[in-house]
């Protein structure tokens, strides 16, 4: 639908704002640099205070970089106001206009664009075809729910056919049922529209279901960028690995190596392990394992205590030391399975192809 | 880190949109010719004399003994009109919000007299003051037989300020005590304070600042008021006063420069405490919203003496106002009291009464919309838009607030009158019918922009940013968001500029020409020369006047207003 698919580039891209307490300037966003490809959906995700809204609305053009260059479709748009850029913004409240109904909110950038009635009706009418809103061009906007606000806030967008599409967290007023409905339904008029995006957000599930590709942001620089499955299985710090699932840390060091596979020593265990990259015999050495890829058995690489277990109905939750590390377990489908108690002596058992060396 | 690209792009962005541009610059242009300029003109003529710069004006005054009298008596009156009307207003709004009110009545009254101050000129008070207890008061010579009363000078000024400005401390203070979140006063009492305790110890400090922000204002107001001390004040001079008969009657242009910058002095100072202290800190103690539902007191020991006190005064109030149009009805007041329309028709046939409201109405008329427009503007700009000159405009358009009017004439005479800077440059405005607008707008532009500024914070910055991203410019998104969505605000606007124009009088005294009859200063001369029937008659005329402006305001709000749309949410 979008006239011309359009990628977004960032050059070095540096913001800089004065810490209303301090007094000190600091970096918001610091030397990014990033290249979105023309189509695709992709998250900037991270904590508060991260960067990824001010990189958005960099973007957008609401805030002026100071350093780099962004390039929209291949031009530079830094010197271009909002309302010149070919973006169009979702916002977090929806921002929908409240004394406009829901056409006319709609309608609002195409009038602007001085389009004729006609061709205004029909586009309105297409695009809340598409948003599932067909019929309800009169309501008022105080008259919907948080969900078809959402709708309306995305159609003023699509309907604007803009050559890239940014969203600021648009999902984090809605409840959490209605989150999963519109997240699918976001991704699905994306694919539909064939526009490419940029989402930010907070919430890693959101991102990983929605996203061609992440990026992570920490403290202002990105931490990672790549597939969801990159990024959640080869996280290249343990803070990407912390924030995106749950993962445990276990600390120690590379005994032997051999090309890709070597052995470390954990807890003064030997841990086989794959894929040990750049690492060099007596270089320390962490393992991330993920809570659902081990379990806990009466053999396996790791000798701990249980100190929690709790039935979750889908899992069994464990909490095991492993000397002075916690360890956390999730057992899928425990049913018919032995269920350790708090207090028992077992193992922690894993494939070692589950483990990811930093 | 170095930020100069960031602030080079946001410069250019800036100058991409020359609406705004303009609209900045000749807000600016104004800002500084009507504000700043005759303000700074007021110091130039002050300090510097032919014998070149120095103290020699402010020495000459402050040997004068009547100023130095009019500095204490001004002061004086200040204090104590501030103090009553606070604890007046914090009666009143106490009673309202914590006490359950069982007349309709008394619920009628307190509507009154919170209308009451926005819709009457602010000295009929005055009038009614000397008509009800002065040499012929009906109170004083006919119930109570006392032929000799003086009600001119210090209590009668002082009264008939409390009496007019205390409303104000009501509304104020009735927002403050709403703000406050009942179970901060229920946990108090369940720890076992008494109700008075309670009171005492959370409800008084929490509105405390409130309460000396109150008083502040007021006593700027009274500081600042003009006519009431012409009209009662007798012998007794205020500085407003005394600078006013120093350049009509005495005609010492640099000594009356002097004086104004002496009062406005005294104004700015207590206006920076109260915008900067006092404000700050009175918002700060009470953030949120009241969670529920307050449980009114229904304690009869309570209520019975706090409605009887509120009633009286609120009745007293009323007969004050009432008095007004009887005035003008009544043959000879205090001598005849046969009803007659004799004033009604000399205010027409004898005094010009047509040209008189004309004048009046059509520059009051002129300037209201001008006045919300640009009270929206700015606060526009205020509120939604970083540049570098915002902190300027805000800081001109809220001074403008605490320059008594008296000053702003006195500058405006001493700026204008031989053109700017005495080159002759604009001097064909001198005398015109629109330096009049200018003060009107001037006067009113500090009340429409801060109920803009209020207006606005409630209303999300990124309503506005979806416009401006969908492709609007500055312009169309004020002319087609903006302004749309502060509507509500915009009519009052357009509506007090109004009303505060067609009763003005404390600048417009001094710059208006013979060629214009304004209905104030009329009424102003005929109460001076003791003629209360016609005074009376202007008076309620335009009364009349300024309530039928409300009550259209109030209607074309109620069905054409943003209010009952959306504001809910």
């Amino acid at each position: 639908m979008a006239k011309e698919k359009k990628g977004v580039r960032l050059e070095h891209i540096s913001k800089i704002y004065k810490d209303p307490k301090t007094k000190k300037d600091f970096y918001a966003v610091h030397d990014t640099s990033l290249d979105i490809e023309p189509g695709s959906f992709v998250t900037l995700l991270g904590p508060s205070g991260c960067g990824k809204t001010t990189t958005l609305r960099m973007i957008a053009g609401f805030e002026s970089p100071d350093e780099g260059e962004i390039y929209l479709g291949g031009e530079p748009i830094n010197a271009l106001t909002p309302n010149k850029r070919d973006t169009a913004m979702v916002f977090q409240s929806y921002a929908l206009l409240p004394h406009y109904n829901i056409f006319d909110n709609v309608a609002y950038g195409l009038k602007l664009r001085k389009m004729d009635k006609e061709t205004i009706k029909t586009k309105v009418t297409n695009i809340l075809g598409l948003v599932g809103l067909e019929g309800m061009e009169a309501r008022m906007t105080n008259q919907l729910s948080g969900g078809q606000q959402q709708r309306v806030a995305l159609a003023r967008a699509l309907v604007l056919e803009p050559g890239v599409l940014l969203f600021d967290e648009p999902l984090s007023n809605l409840d959490a049922k209605l989150r999963v409905t519109m997240r699918t339904e976001i991704r699905r008029i994306q694919q539909e529209a064939g526009i490419t995006a940029v989402y930010v957000t907070h919430d890693q599930s959101e991102a990983m279901a929605i996203s061609d590709k992440i990026i992570i942001m920490e403290k202002g620089v990105v931490a990672q960028m790549g597939t969801p499955q990159e990024i959640y299985y080869h996280p290249k710090s343990e803070f990407v690995a912390d924030f995106i699932g749950e993962a445990n840390f276990l600390r120690g060091e590379l005994i032997t190596k051999k090309g890709k596979d070597g052995v470390a020593r954990i807890n003064g265990m030997k841990v086989e392990v794959k894929d040990v990259g750049d690492f060099s015999i007596g270089d320390p050495c962490t393992l991330v394992l993920r809570p659902e890829s081990a379990v806990i058995a009466d053999k396996g690489q790791l000798p701990c205590d249980v100190i929690l277990s709790c039935f979750m109905g889908s899992y069994q939750n464990y909490h095991v030391m492993v000397g002075d590390t916690m360890v956390k377990i999730t057992d899928f489908n425990p049913k018919n399975k032995k269920v350790y108690e708090v207090g028992d002596r077992a193992y922690v058992a894993f494939d070692p192809q589950n483990v990811h060396v930093l | 880190m170095a930020k100069s690209q960031g602030a080079a792009l946001d410069r250019k962005k800036f100058f991409a949109d020359p609406i705004m541009v303009t609209t900045i610059v000749v807000l600016i242009a104004f800002l500084t010719l009507f504000i700043l300029y005759p303000l700074a003109i007021l110091l130039v003529d002050s300090f510097v004399t032919d014998q070149g710069i120095g103290l020699g004006v402010f020495k000459r005054i402050m040997a004068m003994k009547n100023f130095r009298r009019a500095i204490t008596n001004t002061l004086k009156v200040g204090f104590l009109v501030g103090i009553a009307s606070a604890l007046i207003g914090l009666l009143f709004a106490y009673v309202e919000v914590y006490v359950k009110l069982k007349t309709r009545l008394l619920e009628g009254l307190f509507k009154v007299v919170s209308m009451l101050p926005v819709v009457s000129p602010p000295f009929v008070l005055s009038l009614s003051m000397i008509m009800l207890f002065g040499k012929a008061g009906i109170i004083t010579r006919y119930l109570l037989h006392i032929y000799d009363n003086n009600v001119y000078g210090f209590w009668g000024i002082a009264i008939v300020q409390t009496l007019t400005f205390f409303p104000v401390c009501y509304m104020m203070m009735r927002g403050l005590l709403k703000n406050i979140d009942p179970s901060l006063e229920e946990a108090a009492r369940d720890m076992g304070a008494s109700r008075w305790g309670v009171f005492m110890t959370v409800t008084l400090p929490l509105i405390l600042p409130g309460l000396g922000n109150a008083f502040l204002v007021t006593f700027i107001e009274s500081i600042a008021d003009f006519a009431n001390p012409m009209i009662i004040g007798g012998s007794y001079d205020t500085l407003a006063t005394t600078i006013y008969l120093q350049i009509t009657g005495a005609y010492d242009k640099e000594g009356a420069s002097a004086m104004a910058v002496v009062l406005l002095c005294i104004t700015l100072i207590m206006f920076i405490v109260q915008k900067y202290y006092l404000e700050a800190k009175s918002t700060a103690t009470l953030s949120g919203k009241a969670s529920r539902q307050r449980m009114l007191i229904e304690d009869r020991s309570v209520t019975i003496p706090l409605t009887i006190l509120c009633s009286l005064l609120a009745l007293f109030v009323c007969l004050m106002y009432i008095c007004v149009p009887f005035g003008a009805l009544f043959k000879t007041w205090g001598y005849d009291f046969h009803l007659t329309t004799k004033w009604f028709q000399q205010v027409f046939t004898r005094y010009k009464g047509f040209k008189a409201f004309k004048d009046s109405f059509v520059l009051s008329f002129i300037s209201a919309p001008i006045t919300a427009l640009l009270s929206m503007i700015i606060s526009y700009l205020v509120v939604k838009r970083s540049f570098k000159a915002k902190g300027f405009i805000e800081a001109v358009s809220m001074l403008a607030m605490a320059v008594p009017g008296t000053v702003l004439g006195i500058g405006y005479i001493r700026g204008f009158s031989a053109g700017v800077f005495r080159t002759g440059f604009l001097q064909g405005l001198y005398g015109t019918g629109t330096i009049l607008v200018i003060v009107f707008i001037v006067r009113s532009l500090p009340t429409g922009t801060r109920s803009g500024i209020s207006a606005l914070r409630q209303i999300d910055k990124s309503i506005e940013e979806s416009a401006y991203d969908m492709g609007a410019d500055s312009f169309t998104v004020f002319m087609t968001v903006t302004l749309p969505l502060i509507k509500d605000s915009f009519l009052s606007g357009l509506v007090t500029a109004f009303v505060r124009s067609i009763t003005a009088i404390s600048a417009i005294i001094l710059l208006v020409t013979p060629q214009f009859l304004l209905i104030t200063v009329q009424i102003n001369e005929f109460a001076e020369k003791g003629a209360y029937g016609i005074a009376c008659a202007f008076a309620t005329i335009l009364i009349l006047i300024t309530y039928s402006a409300v009550m259209l305001m109030n209607l074309v709000i109620k069905y054409f207003g943003t209010s009952r749309a959306y504001k809910e949410d």
